[in-house]
C-alpha cells in the first residue's frame, strides 16, 4: 500500500482497519520530509524524535480501542501561530525565536483528542501578514509544484506540506485569505469557517475581529473531518459563537439539484487572469450540468473591501502586537537595560521584520487622534455596507462562486518590492473576513505553465454543510 | 484627503508604536505609508452617512464562565520564555 497517496480519512481507516499503523504512517511522513524539506521549507520546526514517540502512543491507544475517530494516527502539520504546548511557536518572526508556550490551541487539542499526531510546525508569513510566506524570518517556503514559486501565504509552510505529502493535513488561519489562497496556490483545499466555528483559544492574534482557523486538506471528505474535530464552543474563548452538532462529514453527498449558484460579475472582470477565469467558468458549466441554477449578479462594493480590510486589520494588528515588549517572553535587546522605553523600541524594531512594521505603523496612524473618524471608522461602515451587499446576495443565492486569486502563484522574489500590489492580490478573499463568511478554496485546473488554480466558494454565515456539499459534488464530477 | 506624510507625522507613529527607526526606514515609511493611505482613500467615495460602525458581524457576547482555577502551577514554564528573570520574577529595565 502506497501510503503517501491515501487521504487523511483513507489513513485513518486503513490504520482502524489494521492494515497500516500510526508508526509506519509517521514513517512515511518522515521519510518524505528527508527528501523534500531541504528544497521546500514547509517547516520552522521538526521534532522528529517525539513525533515518533506520539506515533506509537497512539498507535497503542488505537488498539486498545480508546480511539476510533476518522483522524486517529493520521500526521498532521500546524501554522505556527498556533501555540503547542512544549513545542516552540515562532509566528515566523524573530521575536519569538524562542518561545515555548505553556498550553496548546483548542484547534490543536481538539485535534489530539480526535488521535492526529503532531509532525511539526509550519513556515508562514510573520505574524500572518503576506501572502507569499517570502516574509518569515526563517526563509521562504518554495510551491511544490514548481520550487521557483512562492506557495502563497500566510499559511504557504501548511499549504506547502499538504501538497507534498510532508502531512495528511494541516491548520491554518485566515484573516484575509491566509488559507484560502495559498492552498490556491498549491492545489489542495482550504477552508475558513464562519468567523466564531471554530475558538481562536492560542492562536496568536494578528486582526482578532477577521482572524479564524481553518483546515488544509487533500480533498473535502478530509476537510470535514478535520472541521468536525476543531468546531465548538469552548469556555476560554470569548467569541467562538454558537456549538451546533452539525455532523459536517455527514454533508457530504454529491447533490447540487435546486441550489442557486451566483457568479458575481465584479470578480469576473478586468484583473484576473484568463486562464484561471475559463477555469472557473468550466467548474460552474460542471455544478449546473449536476443541476444547480448558476447565473451571474452584481455584488457590488467589492472595490471597496480590500481598503476597508488593510485598515482595520493594520489598526487590529498595532494593537494585539503592542504585547510584544521584551519582558515577559520573546526577544529582547540588548544594550537597553538603563532604560524601559529604549528597551521597548529596540526590542520591537530588531524583533520584527519589514512588512509587520509597516502594517503596525499604518494601524497607528488610522487609530490616531485626527485620523481615527476619517480611516478607522469611515473603514467599519465600508464594513457594515459590504456585509449588507452579502446579505441581500444570499437572499437570492446560496453560494458564491468565484476565483481566490487573480492569478497562479508569482515567482519568488517577484511580489516582495512593492506591497500594495500584494495587497491588491487579496482582492477576492478579503471581503468573506469582513463579513464573517465561511468560504472554501478547491483545485479547479491546472494553467499551462503547470500551477494549480483555485476556484472560491462563498456561503451564508454558518453554512459549512452547504459549502461542503457543493464543493463535495464538484470534486466528485469533477473526476 | 492629504497624504502627505510629513517627518513629524512619522516621528509620532514611530512613538506611538514603540519603534525606532533608521533614516532610510524613515523614508521609506513615509512612501509606503503615502502610497497605502492614497489607496485607502477611495472609500471616501462611499456615502456612509448615517451608518453605524461594524464592529462585529455576529451578535457575539461574550462567555462567562465562574472564574476557577483549572491550571496547575505553571510559573516555571512561563517563567521560562522571559528574556531576562531573577528568582521568581520578570525582570525589566528602570522604568524612571
Amino acid at each position: 500500500m502506497e501510503l503517501l497517496s491515501l487521504s487523511a480519512v483513507q489513513l485513518g481507516r486503513a490504520i482502524r482497519e489494521g492494515r497500516t499503523t500510526a508508526v509506519e504512517a509517521m514513517e512515511a511522513v518522515l521519510g518524505r520530509i528527508e527528501e523534500k524539506e531541504e528544497w521546500l521549507n514547509c517547516y520552522i520546526t521538526l521534532d522528529k524524535e517525539g513525533a515518533r514517540r506520539r506515533a506509537q502512543e497512539t498507535q497503542k491507544r488505537i488498539e486498545a480501542g480508546e480511539l476510533r475517530g476518522p483522524l486517529a494516527g493520521v500526521p498532521m502539520a500546524v501554522k505556527d501561530n498556533l501555540c503547542t504546548r512544549g513545542m516552540r511557536t515562532t509566528c515566523g518572526s524573530r521575536m519569538l525565536e524562542t518561545f515555548v508556550p505553556a498550553y496548546s490551541a483548542d484547534a490543536v487539542m481538539g485535534l489530539e483528542r480526535a488521535g492526529a499526531v503532531l509532525v511539526g510546525k509550519t513556515n508562514m508569513d510573520e505574524f500572518a501578514m503576506g501572502s507569499t510566506t517570502e516574509n518569515s524570518f526563517y526563509g521562504p517556503t518554495r510551491n511544490p509544484w514548481n520550487t521557483d514559486h512562492v506557495p502563497g501565504g500566510s499559511s504557504g509552510g501548511s499549504a506547502a506540506a499538504v501538497a507534498a505529502r510532508e502531512c495528511f493535513f494541516a491548520l491554518g488561519s485566515d484573516t484575509g485569505g491566509s488559507v484560502r489562497q495559498p492552498a490556491a496556490h498549491c492545489g489542495v483545499v482550504g477552508m475558513k469557517p464562519t468567523y466564531g466555528t471554530v475558538s481562536r483559544y492560542g492562536l496568536v492574534a494578528y486582526a482578532s475581529s477577521m482572524d479564524q482557523i481553518g483546515p488544509l486538506c487533500g480533498n473535502v471528505e478530509d476537510c470535514g473531518a478535520v472541521l468536525e474535530a476543531i468546531a465548538g464552543i469552548v469556555p476560554e474563548s470569548d467569541s467562538t459563537y454558537v456549538h451546533r452538532k452539525d455532523s459536517f462529514q455527514g454533508a457530504l453527498k454529491r447533490d447540487v439539484r435546486g441550489l442557486r449558484i451566483g457568479l458575481p460579475k465584479d470578480y469576473f472582470g478586468e484583473g484576473l487572469d484568463e486562464e484561471v477565469r475559463n477555469a472557473l467558468l468550466k467548474a460552474a458549466r460542471l455544478l449546473e450540468a449536476e443541476g444547480a441554477e448558476v447565473d451571474e449578479f452584481d455584488l457590488g462594493l467589492s472595490d471597496y473591501a480590500l481598503p476597508a480590510y488593510y485598515t482595520i486589520a493594520a489598526a487590529e494588528a498595532s494593537s494585539n502586537l503592542e504585547r510584544f515588549d521584551g519582558i515577559k517572553y520573546g526577544y529582547r535587546a540588548g544594550n537597553a537595560e538603563d532604560d524601559l522605553h529604549r528597551m521597548y523600541k529596540r526590542t520591537r524594531s530588531e524583533g520584527f521584520g519589514k512588512e509587520v512594521k509597516r502594517r503596525i505603523m499604518l494601524g497607528g496612524f488610522v487609530l490616531s487622534s485626527g485620523y481615527y473618524d476619517a480611516y478607522y471608522q469611515k473603514a467599519l461602515k465600508a464594513k457594515a455596507l459590504i456585509k449588507g451587499a452579502f446579505d441581500k446576495a444570499f437572499f437570492g443565492y446560496d453560494c458564491i462562486l468565484g476565483p481566490v486569486a487573480p492569478c497562479t502563484a508569482p515567482k519568488l522574489g517577484e511580489s516582495l518590492p512593492d506591497p500594495l500590489k500584494m495587497y491588491l492580490g487579496d482582492v477576492y478573499t478579503v471581503a468573506a473576513n469582513l463579513a464573517g463568511l465561511p468560504a472554501i478554496s478547491l483545485p479547479c485546473g491546472m494553467s499551462r505553465a503547470g500551477l494549480p488554480i483555485g476556484m472560491q466558494l462563498v456561503a451564508d454565515c454558518f453554512q459549512e454543510r452547504k459549502l461542503l456539499q457543493i464543493a463535495y459534488t464538484y470534486e466528485q464530477c469533477r473526476g | 484627503m492629504q497624504n502627505g506624510i510629513s517627518d513629524e507625522m512619522i516621528e509620532y507613529v514611530g512613538i506611538l508604536t514603540k519603534l525606532e527607526l533608521s533614516e532610510e526606514e524613515k523614508e521609506q515609511a513615509r512612501e509606503d505609508m503615502g502610497r497605502l493611505l492614497s489607496y485607502i482613500d477611495k472609500l471616501g467615495e462611499l456615502d456612509t452617512e448615517g451608518v453605524e460602525p461594524m464592529c462585529h458581524v455576529l451578535p457575539i457576547q461574550n462567555v462567562l464562565r465562574e472564574d476557577v482555577i483549572t491550571n496547575e502551577d505553571q510559573s516555571r514554564e512561563l517563567l521560562g520564555n522571559a528574556p531576562c528573570r531573577r528568582d521568581n520574577m520578570f525582570v525589566a529595565p528602570r522604568a524612571f
